[in-house]
C-alpha cells in the first residue's frame, strides 16, 4: 500500500489561504488505511481548519467528501457538479489522487494535504515500514524476498558496506542493516549459494531514472 | 461586567467516573454547574474527533473520566483513551488552543469526592485561561 503523512498544519493553511470555501477530499484506499488520508482524517483536518480560520476572522466552509479511491476517474467523476460550487479542493489522497483530480478537472484547482512517503505494509498496528521501491526490476527471487533496494540506504546489491553493525545500519539505529537480515534468512531457508551467483549489474533504466514509465495491457484496452 | 462561567464538557466512562458524578450527588457535594456529563460505555469511546468537536462547538475545556489504569472494564479503554487526549493536545496547540483545556483523570466509582475536585480543578484552570477564540463568540452571543 502506499503510505503518506499529513503536511504540517501551517503549510495546509498557507495554500488555501485565499480561498473562502474548499471541498475536503479524502480517499477510501491506501491512505485510510494509514490514518493520514480517510474519512475520519478528514473530519479532523476539517475541524483544525475551521478553527484555525476562526481564530484569525477568516472563517471557511469546507465540504467533505470520501470516494471509494481518488486515482480513479469513476470514483470522482461523481463530484463534478459540487466541484462548481468549491473554490479549490484540498486533496488528502496521495500525490496519486492529487494529479488525478487535476488532470480530470482542468478547470478547478486540487492541492495536496499529505506528503506521499513510500510503499510499504504496517509491521505492526499503525507502524508502516518502506518495502518496495518501485525500481521495476525485482530482486525478490534471490534475496529470500527481502528487498535491498527498498531497504538499503546504498541500495546495495552485492552485501553489507562497512556501515553495518550488529546487524544495524550506521544510518539510523532504528534500521537494521538488510543484508544482515537477507543473509540471516538465506541461511535459515539453506539458500546462501544464491548470493555465489554471479549477477550482471542491475538495469536501472527500468526505475525512474528513464523517465516517466507506461505500462499498457493492449488485450484489455477498449 | 459578570464572571466569566466557562462550559466543560465531561466524558465519563459508565463504570466509573459517571457512576462516582451520582455519588457525588448522593453524597451532596457541592461543585461547580460549569460540567456537562456524557456518559461513555468507556472512555475507550472517546475519539479524537468528538474531544476536537466540543471545542469547535464552543466548550472551554473538555475531560475525560475514566476507570483507574489496570481496571478497565474493556481492560484497556482508558489506556487508549489517554493517548487520544495525548494526540487532541497536539491537535489543539497546532491551532492555538491551550492543550491544557483537555485532560484525561482516572478514578473509581466509588471516589465521588474526588469527582467533584476534578470538576473544581477543571473549572479553575478554564476560568484562569479564559474563554478559547471560539467560545468567546458563544459566550458573547448568549449575552
Amino acid at each position: 500500500m502506499i503510505v503518506a503523512d499529513r503536511k504540517p498544519l501551517d503549510e495546509i493553511l498557507e495554500s488555501i489561504k485565499d480561498y473562502k470555501k474548499i471541498m475536503l477530499m479524502a480517499c477510501g484506499g491506501c491512505v485510510t488505511i494509514c490514518f493520514s488520508g480517510g474519512t475520519k482524517a478528514a473530519e479532523l483536518l476539517a475541524s483544525q481548519i475551521k478553527m484555525a480560520r476562526e481564530k484569525d476572522g477568516d472563517p471557511i466552509e469546507i465540504i467533505e467528501c470520501t470516494p471509494e479511491r481518488q486515482c480513479e476517474f469513476e470514483f470522482i467523476d461523481v463530484y463534478k457538479d459540487k466541484l462548481k460550487d468549491v473554490e479549490a479542493v484540498l486533496s488528502i489522497a496521495c500525490g496519486v489522487g492529487v494529479q488525478t483530480m487535476n488532470e480530470h478537472f482542468e478547470d478547478s484547482i486540487t492541492l495536496p494535504g499529505l506528503n506521499t512517503k513510500f510503499m510499504g505494509y504496517p509491521v505492526e498496528h499503525a507502524l508502516w515500514e518502506e518495502r518496495c521501491a518501485g525500481c521495476g526490476d525485482c530482486e525478490l527471487q534471490w534475496t529470500g524476498g527481502i528487498c535491498p533496494i527498498a531497504r538499503c540506504a546504498k541500495k546495495l546489491l552485492n552485501g553489507p558496506c562497512g556501515g553495518s553493525s550488529n546487524g544495524v545500519c550506521e544510518v539510523d539505529k532504528d534500521i537494521s542493516c538488510v543484508w544482515q537480515v537477507i543473509y540471516d534468512r538465506l541461511v535459515k531457508l539453506d539458500k546462501l549459494d544464491n548470493l555465489t551467483v554471479v549477477r550482471e549489474p542491475k538495469d536501472w533504466r527500468t526505475s525512474t531514472s528513464a523517465g516517466q514509465r507506461k505500462i499498457k495491457f493492449e488485450e484489455a484496452m477498449l | 461586567m459578570t464572571e466569566f462561567e466557562p462550559k466543560i464538557i465531561a466524558f465519563c466512562c459508565n463504570y466509573c467516573a459517571f457512576a462516582a458524578a451520582d455519588l457525588a450527588g448522593a453524597m451532596r457535594l457541592q461543585y461547580p454547574h460549569n460540567v456537562r456529563i456524557v456518559k461513555l460505555p468507556c472512555t475507550g469511546k472517546v475519539d479524537a474527533l468528538l474531544l476536537m468537536k466540543a471545542f469547535e462547538d464552543g466548550a472551554d475545556a473538555v475531560f475525560v473520566a475514566g476507570c483507574l489504569e489496570g481496571q478497565c472494564h474493556y481492560l484497556e479503554g482508558n489506556l487508549r483513551a489517554r493517548k487520544r487526549v495525548t494526540y487532541v493536545k497536539r491537535l489543539l496547540e497546532e491551532v492555538g488552543i491551550e492543550g491544557d483545556r483537555v485532560e484525561i483523570f482516572n478514578l473509581s466509582s466509588a471516589m465521588g469526592g474526588r469527582f467533584a475536585e476534578i470538576v473544581e480543578e477543571m473549572t479553575k484552570k478554564a476560568k484562569d485561561l479564559g474563554p478559547t477564540y471560539i467560545s468567546k463568540k458563544f459566550h458573547t452571543e448568549a449575552k
